[in-house]
């Protein structure tokens, strides 16, 4: 048994090393989550008071046409990106893992570098190479579709080119995942797999396919969740337009919040995006330790 | 390697360049873009060959526009940040891994949510709490909602966890403390997983766009992201000079990034867990 003073001072010197950061969650997450709760029952302004008006917001919320559409074009955008960048990164991580000698570190340079860029980078380059008049992927729209379009100031195309865009900018990422996870794969599996005369496809099938398996569940969990906080790319690139058909859930808050000055309406839909989120990520949380412990 | 293997693995390098080629090919059009004349850049028979060497557009860039204010603050904010996350991350989470109070068990259970936590959905409440302190349109506001960054804590833990116990025991009678602990030995003993973390860091620093643009209204505040989206709007569609304003935009991180490139390839395995 320690003494009383030595006990003291241990858990004073702990206090002062896990000050630093508790102080600053307190202060910026965890109060700030405390208001936003607290906020989006008033009918504040951005800044300034409000008074109480209970479950008001909720229930306007409920009745907002334009909540649900963004609601919706979330869950668009989701099916967009999620399953396609996946694929794709797989398929890069594969092509990218069976070259050899300088090759490999560059050609993996060229898919990865998107991913380190500024997001408003990314959207000026896009927004020239589809310029109505002079970008450079316009002779390729017409000769496919017929006609050219301002894929950004129209309904059918802006939600796709935006997912386009997104995953030529974040795909990286996620073939650094899955490339890591292929190289965490024995060799001698493969080497067994060759003297019992396995074919490729077999191998990917029976070798590379189960043992990757985690590796895709912590990219799919992790893409939904960062899918699911898209917002700098619309701003930057649509602002949700045409006609909403690009409006989603944090844009809508910004607009609340910062265009429209109502804080306490915007809080109700950031709770909304915050459950979403938070349900998505105790799943993913179990779903990964789940595959861990097995 | 028969005939038909060897011609289809030649097959699929072939494709692998090609893909590498269109994936490439928005920052080329970027690069050719930003080298031409205005003219040149709208005329009909330019082709997609680079084909002029005009500097004039990047110098405009660089100094007919806040530039380089921007990288002032970007550079100023993203490294004070990285070394705050990574300094203060490193130590809560040598308390909680190496050392026994009360509270300990609670702590960590906060760090694990917190990573659960969408900052994005506390925009509204974090801009207030920043506007009554004074802190809209300063680095200070642009740095303290986003020090929290429990994946550096996560990892190091795990890392602190695995350091065998003899060395501690070892300073301890020699009459060291906790401290001398810390940055005697387990910091040593972790330089590369402390790269690693500052690297992802600060390139996440860098790049973040979404609350240094709310946070931010004046362009003497504002950082790189933010700042070249205010361009387009004072050059209107010269997008010789626009592409020039992107790619010093993506120069710096870009180029750190090309010469540090397994380093920074692992920095970002190892802090999303695929890589011990």
């Amino acid at each position: 048994m320690a003494r009383p003073n030595k006990t003291l001072r241990r858990n004073l010197i702990a206090l002062s090393l896990v000050a630093p950061f508790t102080l600053t969650f307190l202060l910026v997450f965890a109060w700030p989550t405390f208001k936003v709760i607290q906020l989006s029952l008033t009918d504040a302004p951005l800044i300034g008071d409000g008074t109480w008006v209970g479950l008001q917001n909720y229930r306007e919320l409920l009745d907002d046409r334009i909540f649900w559409v963004a609601l919706k074009n979330n869950g668009y955008f989701l099916v967009l990106t999620i399953v396609p960048t996946t694929v794709l990164a797989l398929l890069i991580a594969l092509a990218v893992n069976r070259l050899r000698g300088w090759m490999q570190p560059f050609i993996l340079a060229i898919f990865f570098l998107p991913y380190i860029l500024p997001v408003s980078v990314v959207t000026l380059v896009w927004q020239w190479m589809l310029d109505f008049q002079f970008g450079v992927l316009q002779p390729m729209i017409e000769a496919i579709f017929g006609k050219r379009t301002a894929v950004f100031r129209d309904p059918t195309w802006v939600m796709p080119v935006i997912a386009l865009v997104t995953i030529w900018w974040t795909n990286g990422f996620n073939v650094l995942l899955f490339l890591a996870g292929l190289r965490n794969i024995p060799t001698e599996l493969y080497e067994a797999a060759a003297l019992d005369g396995a074919t490729p496809r077999q191998r990917f099938w029976r070798v590379t396919w189960p043992l990757l398996w985690p590796v895709t569940a912590l990219v799919l969990t992790l893409q939904l969740i960062l899918q699911l906080k898209l917002f700098d790319q619309v701003y930057l690139l649509s602002q949700g337009g045409p006609f909403n058909t690009s409006q989603v859930l944090l844009l809508l808050v910004y607009n609340e919040a910062f265009q429209q000055n109502n804080g306490g309406y915007a809080s109700a839909i950031a709770m909304v995006l915050f459950v979403i989120i938070l349900v998505v990520s105790v799943m993913q949380f179990q779903l990964l330790r789940i595959g861990r412990h097995r | 390697m028969s005939t038909t293997r060897r011609i289809e693995n030649a097959l699929l390098t072939l494709l692998t360049l090609v893909g590498a080629a269109i994936w490439f090919f928005p920052l080329y059009w970027a690069g050719v873009t930003s080298l031409r004349t205005e003219d040149r850049v709208v005329s009909a028979d330019a082709g997609l060959l680079p084909d002029q060497f005009n500097l004039s557009s990047i110098s405009d860039a660089l100094f007919n526009t806040r530039m380089l204010t921007w990288y002032w603050n970007s550079v100023g904010t993203s490294l004070i940040l990285t070394v705050i996350v990574i300094v203060s991350g490193m130590m809560c989470a040598y308390a909680i891994s190496q050392m026994r109070f009360p509270g300990r068990r609670l702590l960590y259970g906060i760090v694990l949510a917190s990573f659960m936590i969408p900052a994005q959905a506390l925009v509204v409440s974090q801009f207030i709490l920043m506007f009554q302190m004074g802190l809209i349109n300063t680095w200070a506001g642009i740095i303290l909602p986003q020090l929290i960054v429990p994946v550096v804590i996560i990892v190091y833990k795990q890392f602190f966890d695995s350091v065998p116990k003899e060395m501690r025991e070892a300073v301890l009678l020699d009459g060291g403390g906790e401290y001398a602990l810390l940055f005697r030995v387990y910091l040593p003993l972790n330089w590369g997983i402390t790269t690693a973390l500052a690297i992802v860091t600060f390139i996440g620093a860098w790049n973040s766009f979404f609350w240094p643009f709310l946070v931010v209204t004046t362009e003497a505040k504002m950082t790189i992201p933010v700042g070249i989206t205010q361009v387009s709007d004072a050059f209107g569609v010269y997008y010789a000079r626009l592409m020039s304003v992107a790619l010093l935009g993506a120069m710096p991180v870009a180029v750190a990034y090309l010469l540090f490139q397994r380093r920074v390839t692992e920095a970002v395995m190892i802090s999303s867990g695929v890589k011990g």
